[in-house]
């Protein structure tokens, strides 16, 4: 029995260290100056570790173009109310879809949770020329208005299948003080379903942060978001790369939602469970 | 909530009736309700569905940098199937959804069974094995492009440990770069796979436990013919899950070979970006994204009609 528990953690020690080695390597090229990746493993611990590269990553080469800081910036500035948005008008829909009975509510609620499987290349097109009818092509307002579209089902999805689990009398004891429709969910059911709401702020953010696609497509010059900037910075330099300037901006990019999901934790895995389960 | 309030007369709380007196300025709680759900319906029958229909309209006309809506029937969707490089990205699709999700599910059933021994510090490995889940596919792809760069990566790496002939140059060998895309995507989403097994672990009764082990059925049997049947459902939405993501791969491609070299890790999400957003082919873009849906509904359409059927059965 003893050596089963040896094997057990062995397996499991090394299967970690497999999924950490790439952030550790990652982590140690940022710090070595260009020769001494030119030169030693890749293993190789950095002999004189430096922040010059994180420097160059965030604020560019020779205080010039091509750092990430202002793109990190965009990023935050997308993030914040595409999240708030989205996260309101889910939550409400949700409320809506499963604490009243509508007609219509169930071949709404299929509708929405069809929405989450279409590929967003399908929609793309028409949703480009609806942006751009609607003068927001290339601006902030614009991609939060996308983020907000795409981001609905889940968000709908999730506080949907929160409310479902609300006691029918809970309701009905609201409705019999008279609280009205926004009441409700205001003084009963918001405060209700805090647990979800934390984590559909989490998962929001960690989505639209690392959306690539919607990013590429609706962003104009001055509105671009990080991975985007990351994916140009790193594919369009010529001649040799500065792996080590790669290697610190794609840590820059993944930094926050990293540090989101080490502080949240649980509620990330139970967001990413529940969203995940349930569609 | 408390019983006294339960016990009043019953025809305050009839269906879409409120209160006898209520203010006037107050609307009806059910018009309340219906106004609520508009934002939703407008943008799920305009955002997803009309703009389905919009897409298919496209893909019947000649479009090329704008639409232009004179229809040459299905010539879009000719030129599409007798594209090398559509197959090309069908072909990759094929290969890296299967490798992904096989993988996935393996490694991922695998950790959730070891962490489920009881092992110590369970919440470290669980941090661990799920941290890649917090990052954008992007960053992972330019992770793995460095670990995988012949130059200066793991081929290097190990033949300075003595290996002086380890090849290891898949992301630049075109018949071996859509293999690549495996390697990171698992890399990545192993760990949703691993907390969904896990969760499904600890809904197992632990009497089946109990009466296997009086039984003296030996541990390993009883993960083989008794608790893996039990999780059918947990393998189901895991293949859904990861289909799903499979069909959307954009981004991974995109920062792990770019679709090179040449064409050879091509995928039909980056095909039809590609051909809407550079090659102004707007018509073969949207004949493109077309065929992408039928592929999601013909892989997805029976977990769904099932999902459906089962959240109506429960109202």
């Amino acid at each position: 029995m003893r050596y089963q528990r040896v094997v057990l953690y062995l397996l499991l020690g090394t299967a970690a260290l497999a999924m950490m080695a790439p952030l550790l390597i990652m982590f140690s090229t940022s710090l070595k100056p260009m020769d001494e990746i030119r030169g030693g493993s890749l293993f190789a611990l950095p002999q004189a570790p430096t922040l010059e590269a994180w420097g160059k990553a965030w604020a560019g080469r020779d205080g010039g173009s091509g750092g990430l800081s202002g793109q990190f910036v965009n990023s935050f500035v997308i993030v914040f109310p595409a999240l708030f948005l989205s996260v309101g008008l889910g939550s409400l829909t949700g409320y809506a879809l499963s604490l009243w009975k509508l007609r219509f509510a169930n071949l709404l609620f299929a509708a929405v949770l069809i929405g989450l499987f279409i590929p967003p290349q399908v929609t793309l097109y028409p949703m480009i020329v609806l942006v751009r009818e609607l003068g927001l092509f290339g601006t902030v307002p614009g991609l939060v208005l996308v983020h907000v579209v795409w981001g609905l089902a889940f968000v709908t999805l999730l506080f949907r299948n929160f409310f479902q689990s609300v006691p029918a009398d809970l309701m009905k004891a609201a409705r019999i003080d008279g609280a009205g429709f926004l009441a409700i969910f205001w003084h009963i059911m918001l405060p209700l379903s805090l647990p979800v709401f934390a984590v559909a702020v989490i998962l929001q953010f960690t989505y639209i942060w690392n959306d690539f696609l919607l990013g590429l497509t609706f962003s104009g010059r001055g509105s671009q978001p990080v991975t985007v900037a990351l994916n140009n910075l790193v594919g369009s330099q010529f001649g040799e790369q500065e792996y080590n300037v790669n290697m610190a901006a794609t840590m820059l990019a993944a930094l926050p939602t990293v540090l989101v999901y080490l502080f949240s934790g649980r509620l990330f895995v139970r967001g990413i469970a529940a969203g995940a389960v349930k569609g | 909530m408390s019983h006294a309030e339960q016990s009043r007369p019953a025809i305050l709380m009839a269906d879409g009736g409120a209160p006898a007196v209520r203010p006037r300025w107050r609307l009806a709680p059910l018009t309340a309700a219906r106004i609520a759900l508009i934002p939703a319906a407008v943008i799920t029958i305009v955002c997803f569905y009309a703009f389905i229909v919009w897409t298919f309209v496209i893909s019947l006309t000649r479009s090329r940098l704008l639409p232009v809506y004179d229809f040459v029937g299905f010539d879009q969707y000719r030129r599409l199937f007798a594209s090398a490089r559509w197959w090309t990205a069908m072909e990759n699709l094929a290969i890296h959804g299967t490798l992904f999700i096989a993988g996935c599910t393996v490694a991922g059933y695998a950790l959730a069974i070891m962490i489920d021994r009881g092992v110590r510090a369970e919440g470290f490995f669980r941090t661990v094995f799920m941290l890649p889940l917090s990052m954008s596919f992007i960053v992972t792809g330019l992770i793995w492009q460095w670990m995988l760069n012949p130059v200066f990566g793991i081929q290097d790496a190990v033949r300075d440990l003595g290996w002086e002939g380890f090849v290891f140059n898949w992301i630049v060998q075109p018949d071996r770069a859509i293999y690549t895309l495996a390697i990171a995507g698992i890399w990545q989403q192993v760990g949703l796979c691993m907390a969904l097994f896990l969760a499904g672990l600890r809904g197992v009764d632990p009497n089946v436990w109990k009466a296997a082990r009086i039984d003296g059925i030996p541990t390993w049997r009883v993960y083989t013919d008794i608790v893996t049947p039990m999780l059918r459902p947990v393998f189901f939405t895991v293949f859904v899950l990861l289909s799903a993501l499979v069909m959307k791969s954009f981004d991974l491609v995109v920062a792990l070979t770019g679709g090179g070299p040449g064409f050879a890790s091509d995928l039909p999400a980056r095909f039809v970006v590609d051909h809407i957003l550079n090659r102004q082919e707007l018509g073969l873009g949207a004949a493109g994204a077309f065929m992408m849906l039928c592929t999601v509904v013909a892989v997805i359409g029976p977990y769904l009609y099932r999902e459906i059927h089962k959240s109506r059965g429960a109202r």
